[in-house]
């Protein structure tokens, strides 16, 4: 075989591999990646040459430096000696308590609301038709800084406190509640109170009462006795109540103002659209089911809560993590009613202090992403169990 | 392909590169400036009933644009957030920042900034409600204290308390305004910013009177416009832009006598207006670039009385905001 030949073949076979669909799909897309990795590179030494240019801080060092500045709720301990690392801590946990809260309050709302535009009741539905229409059409920021204004106008300051029992204050600075704690008696309260409970049990299987009222007081009485018995003895908690010291009350455990202001106004809007997704859920669900039922003689509440739900729920959860997800990224705006969430903290005041824009703002986006990615995939998980039922 | 995308990328890096150079340039060829300014704080930064922008801050805008175009309406403003307003200026949105921003040797060094001179010599304060009976700052231990994110204040505010050893709780928004609400519906026992931006806020309220201001000023805050670094000739001419007001109002050139002044046989006021020397082209300007700032927005006395002396509302004093001949701060370089 000469020279030329050699050649000639290998021409052959790059043109063989060319024309093999297959092979050219695969070249052709590794160059793609190829390319779309050189722009990266390309946009992300632009990046870092501006920055340096600019004197912006490019490297993650303002992590362990003093924050100098303070944080009004504060889960984990924190002080303004603290790091930004710290601070970037408060105010992510801050933004999980908002969401976590929000969460379950908001599909509460959002499943008697849509439950109820279902209603054959025409009031019922009426109301609950308006709530959706007026809810979900204001933007949300406007219904927080509502909802902000509307708690805080109606309270009274701290001097004119409304009281409660059990040392519980309500003020425009938040709602105070007695903080327990617990006392070495704990331990004997909570040893007498299973003793209590165990002694019921037996004496419920074993006794020769009758069932019926004598041996359900009886059965009361075993168990909780030694328990208030012993609670009285040792106390097992210590109540840090509220006092009205200087200009506020302090102790106890406070509830911010702005906190309750952005759950209500989050919770009342995404409860919107999820009752619309609920009520897409039932109605999705055949009315057969509904009819079948009725022929059975089931109560209407039976058949909603053991045939319908449990068969529209498939429908609804994927809907419903859109709305979860929605949730979770417009607890962000809290920054406008005042209440340290990740956004307020890290990516208002720490990247302020530190002009490091880009690595709080890829910080921030990255937490955000990873946190709806959990939400979604818990979601998911959901659905993949709502969806075996089906056969 | 692979070679039209590697010239593509090295195309944009030098555009970029190329960017940072050449404000001036750019605003030349866009024909407009582009200006960072405060959403709202009457005195600085305000859009009036007709929706043009007026202030302080405002005004060196326009001086700044009156130099280039010899217009000082050829400025577009942007209202930015305490807390937006930095990353605007790094990421070139804005060519200038003029909202009551304090000179820090973090915002230079470590941001990437320059500070093209202080316009406002200024120091923090707080507002509290008259009913609560105080006196001093002093008094405020276990107060809860609104303030706007995103600022020096909230580090003095800090600082303060933590160097008389007294408990408070901050109660942060993004916006002056939300601060200010959040304050008159009693949510906080004070109000904290500077001193001049306390008298702005206050004359907002319903009831100026039911609010007094503390004596106490716990900060330092020079306020100024500022740019960002890397482009000498843009630093040099914002610069030179606020020398020149201040230059102006020393040798008494108002835009009122402004052309009485043009026949002034004075060496210095020739200078000043361009008749003498070519001060301007330097700074990539034609040579009246002074009488065109002094012609369209007035020299610094002028512009400080119409929006914040006795010329305005808030009819703050100058006191230390006076020129360095009459017992003030204001010093300027001379135009030679």
């Amino acid at each position: 075989m000469s020279l030329s030949d050699q050649s000639a073949t290998d021409r052959a076979t790059l043109l063989a591999v060319w024309r093999d669909p297959r092979k050219r799909g695969f070249i052709v897309q590794a160059l793609f990646v190829l390319a779309l990795c050189l722009v990266l590179v390309g946009m992300f030494t632009t990046l870092h040459a501006n920055m340096v240019a600019r004197g912006i801080p490019t490297d993650f060092s303002f992590w362990n430096q003093t924050a100098g500045f303070d944080i009004n709720q504060t889960p984990i301990a924190y002080s303004p000696l603290s790091t930004y690392g710290r601070a970037f801590l408060v105010g992510l946990i801050n933004t999980l308590i908002v969401a976590s809260i929000g969460l379950v309050c908001t599909t509460i709302i959002g499943v008697i609301v849509g439950i109820s535009r279902l209603s054959k009741n025409r009031l019922v539905s009426f109301l609950a038709a308006t709530y959706v229409e007026t809810l979900r059409n204001i933007p949300l920021l406007l219904q927080l800084l509502f909802w902000y204004n509307a708690i805080l106008k109606p309270l009274p300051g701290p001097r004119q406190s409304l009281l409660f029992p059990f040392g519980t204050v309500l003020n425009n600075r938040g709602l105070f509640l007695p903080l327990p704690s617990l006392l070495p008696g704990a331990a004997w309260v909570g040893a007498a109170l299973a003793l209590g409970l165990a002694a019921s049990f037996l004496v419920g299987r074993g006794t020769a009462l009758k069932p019926g009222w004598p041996k359900t007081l009886l059965c009361l009485v075993l168990a909780l006795g030694p328990a208030i018995i012993a609670a009285m003895l040792a106390p097992p908690l210590a109540f840090d109540r509220p006092i009205l010291k200087g200009f506020n009350y302090t102790g106890g455990f406070r509830v911010l103002p702005e906190l309750v202001a952005l759950l209500l106004g989050l919770s009342l809007y995404t409860a919107a659209f999820i009752a619309e997704i609920i009520r897409a859920g039932i109605m999705a669900v055949p009315r057969g089911q509904s009819e079948a039922a009725e022929a059975l003689g089931l109560p209407s509440g039976l058949t909603m809560r053991r045939i319908i739900l449990p068969q529209a729920l498939r429908v609804v959860i994927p809907p419903l993590t859109s709305q979860y997800l929605n949730l979770i990224k417009n607890s962000s705006l809290a920054v406008f009613i005042g209440y340290p969430d990740l956004v307020q903290v890290f990516a208002g005041t720490v990247l302020n202090q530190t002009g490091a824009a880009v690595q709080i703002i890829f910080i921030t986006m990255a937490v955000y992403l990873a946190v709806s990615l959990v939400t979604s995939f818990a979601m998911n998980l959901i659905n993949r169990r709502m969806a075996l039922v089906e056969r | 392909m692979f070679k039209s995308i590697v010239s593509a990328g090295l195309f944009s890096l030098c555009v970029t590169t190329g960017a940072l150079a050449g404000t001036l340039d750019e605003v030349k060829g866009r024909g407009f400036l582009n200006c960072g300014s405060n959403p709202g704080l009457a005195g600085f930064g305000l859009p009036d009933d007709k929706g043009q922008w007026v202030g302080f801050d405002i005004d060196f805008c326009r001086a700044v644009a009156a130099a280039i175009f010899d217009d000082p309406t050829k400025v577009k403003f942007l209202p930015l957030s305490g807390k937006d307003r930095f990353t605007a200026l790094q990421s070139g949105e804005i060519d200038i920042l003029s909202r009551n921003t304090t000179w820090t040797q973090s915002r230079e060094v470590g941001q990437g900034f320059l500070f093209t001179g202080i316009t406002y010599y200024d120091g923090q304060g707080f507002m509290t409600h008259r009913k609560l009976n105080l006196t001093s700052a002093l008094e405020l231990a276990g107060a809860s204290i609104c303030v706007q994110q995103g600022t020096t204040t909230e580090l003095n505010l800090a600082d303060f308390f933590r160097a008389n050893n007294l408990q408070y709780e901050p109660v942060n928004f993004a916006t002056g305004d939300e601060a200010l609400k959040a304050y008159d519906t009693g949510r906080c026992d004070a109000l904290t910013t500077d001193a001049s931006g306390l008298y702005a806020q206050r004359a907002k309220l319903a009831n100026p009177d039911d609010h007094v201001v503390l004596p106490e000023i716990i900060s330092k805050e020079p306020l100024g416009p500022l740019v960002r670094q890397g482009d000498d000739q843009w630093f040099n001419l914002v610069k030179w832009v606020h020398f020149a007001w201040l230059n102006a109002e020393e040798d008494g050139v108002t835009s009122k006598n402004l052309d009485e002044k043009t026949k002034s046989e004075s060496p210095e006021i020739k200078r000043l207006l361009g008749f003498e020397g070519n001060f301007g082209e330097g700074l990539g300007l034609t040579r009246d670039w002074i009488y065109r700032i002094i012609k369209h927005v007035g020299n610094y006395g002028e512009v400080f009385d119409r929006n914040l002396g006795e010329g305005s509302k808030l009819k703050i004093k100058r006191g230390i905001n006076n020129l360095w001949t009459k017992g003030g701060l204001h010093y300027a370089p001379p135009v030679r």
